[in-house]
């Protein structure tokens, strides 16, 4: 049975464990920009909390995926089988690129027009929520969408700690050796990766200013 | 005579005490209600230095700057500040800001009521040759260099100030429009009665606007006067940037 023979035949399943991955991506990203983005805001003039916070998101990502979402499953409130773990683990994932993006956004805006802006009087806050942010909001955009792509090909190894979506299939595909199952949960997975990247990266460039 | 709007005291300043040289030292300067002050001097001579001492962007490292009688150090920064009109090189827009965005921040962060701030906004751009309707909705990107320009001077006068600071306000444009906007300026203090302290290394620009040249080379005053005075001075720095305009004894622009 050929890969898109077993999509038709098995399409409600199919679409169910995209719905499935869906969610878990949609709240983990937004649980993720809710968390970077003001972190990163907060980190901006401070610059010993932003080398501890940069550092502390950067060792997150170097953990192989498959293991951090292990060492989770032991930890009370947090751990255990299911969802809520795999949110979890892919928040941590998703927090540097956020964190990061929205520091380097606020921190590259010309220096120029931040002398303007407190030689008129505005004050810090001010210029923090006036200038600084509307002029990063692109750069937050592109860290957002480039933790959305992570995030989708990452959720497909939640299904190893019960978490279902796409990843379902792939593991299953493993263990019957059958390239047909594997795409099954690949190719969606694939097709979810391209359009949050293509729809990302538009509202992206709409924010861009030039 | 009255108290001066400006008063330097003795100010030094220098980046870090380790610093050989101070970018400023000895400088003593009162600025009179109502004066052009033209700041000239070459890259690195201390002017745009000295301005932003004005408006707390830098701070002395001894001696003190006094507005309206008060040390700077004394005010609250953003107060003085938003009595302080600042216009710099066409840079300082917000690029993500409409042109009526721009101009009416510093009213709608004061709170003023919204008729007022349209009126205020119709009446600066007005003054500055620009019409109102047509440029609201425009972005700096939008605009020419000249335009932009008289954005930033409409922006610097819109919540009233007293004091206008400009750091090379017609540095960046090509000479037609500068000889424009110059000549625009000139009416526009006469009828705004600001005191005005500017920044140029362009000595025609200086003799045309400023009511009085203070000369700087290496962070000291070297020499002062109406333009009249100016073109007579002795000093070979001064001569050198009259020679460089090719403007001698008599041969006002």
């Amino acid at each position: 049975m050929n890969s898109l023979e077993f999509m038709v035949s098995h399409g409600s399943e199919v679409l169910a464990a995209t719905r499935e991955h869906l969610i878990l991506v949609v709240i983990s990203m937004a649980i993720a920009s809710v968390l970077g983005v003001p972190l990163g805001l907060a980190i901006v003039g401070h610059p010993r909390s932003r080398a501890v916070a940069l550092a502390v998101a950067s060792v997150l990502q170097t953990i192989p995926s498959l293991a951090l979402f292990g060492f989770l499953i032991p930890l009370p409130l947090i751990g255990g089988i299911g969802t809520h773990t795999a949110i979890v683990a892919l928040v941590l994932y998703a927090l540097l690129p956020i964190l990061r993006n929205t520091y380097v956004g606020l921190t590259s805006v010309d220096p120029a027009i931040l002398e303007a802006a407190e030689g008129m009087g505005m004050t810090e806050r001010q210029i923090l929520f006036r200038v600084r942010l509307p002029l990063a909001s692109s750069f937050i955009m592109a860290g957002i969408r480039t933790a959305a792509v992570i995030t989708i090909g990452v959720a497909t190894i939640a299904a190893a700690i019960g978490a279902g979506g796409l990843g379902t299939f792939i593991f299953r595909g493993v263990a019957m050796v059958s390239d047909a199952v594997i795409l099954a949960g690949a190719i969606p997975a694939a097709i979810l990766a391209l359009l949050a990247d293509f729809l990302l990266g538009r509202l992206e460039r709409r924010l861009r200013v030039s | 005579m009255s108290h001066p709007i400006i008063e330097f005291r003795q100010v030094e300043y220098q980046i870090s005490s380790i610093s050989p040289q101070p970018i400023l030292s000895g400088i003593s300067l009162e600025i009179h209600r109502g004066e052009t002050i033209a700041l000239l001097g070459r890259s690195g001579s201390g002017k745009t230095t000295l301005l932003k001492l004005i408006n707390g962007l830098r701070r002395v490292s001894s001696g003190a700057v006094l507005v309206e009688e008060r040390d700077i150090r004394h005010w609250d920064i953003i107060r003085l500040r938003r009595g302080i009109g600042y216009v710099i090189q066409e840079t300082g827009l917000f690029p993500h800001l409409t042109v009526r965005e721009n101009v009416c921040l510093i009213p709608e962060l004061e709170k003023w009521p919204a008729e007022r701030i349209s009126s205020r906004y119709a009446e600066v751009l007005q003054s500055v040759g620009l019409s109102p309707a047509l440029y609201s909705q425009r972005f700096p990107r939008e605009l020419s260099g000249g335009q932009r320009q008289r954005v930033g001077v409409a922006r610097a006068l819109a919540a009233d100030p007293e004091i206008l600071l400009m750091d090379e306000p017609f540095g960046a444009l090509d000479p037609v429009t500068r000889a424009e906007l110059q000549r625009e300026f000139l009416t526009l203090r006469q009828n705004l009665a600001k005191t005005v302290v500017f920044v140029t290394h362009d000595v025609r620009e200086a003799l045309l606007l400023g009511t009085r040249i203070i000369l700087l080379d290496s962070g000291h005053i070297i020499a002062e006067g109406t333009a009249q005075e100016f073109v007579k001075l002795d000093h070979p720095v001064a001569r050198e940037f009259l020679a460089a305009a090719e403007l001698s004894t008599g041969a006002l622009p």
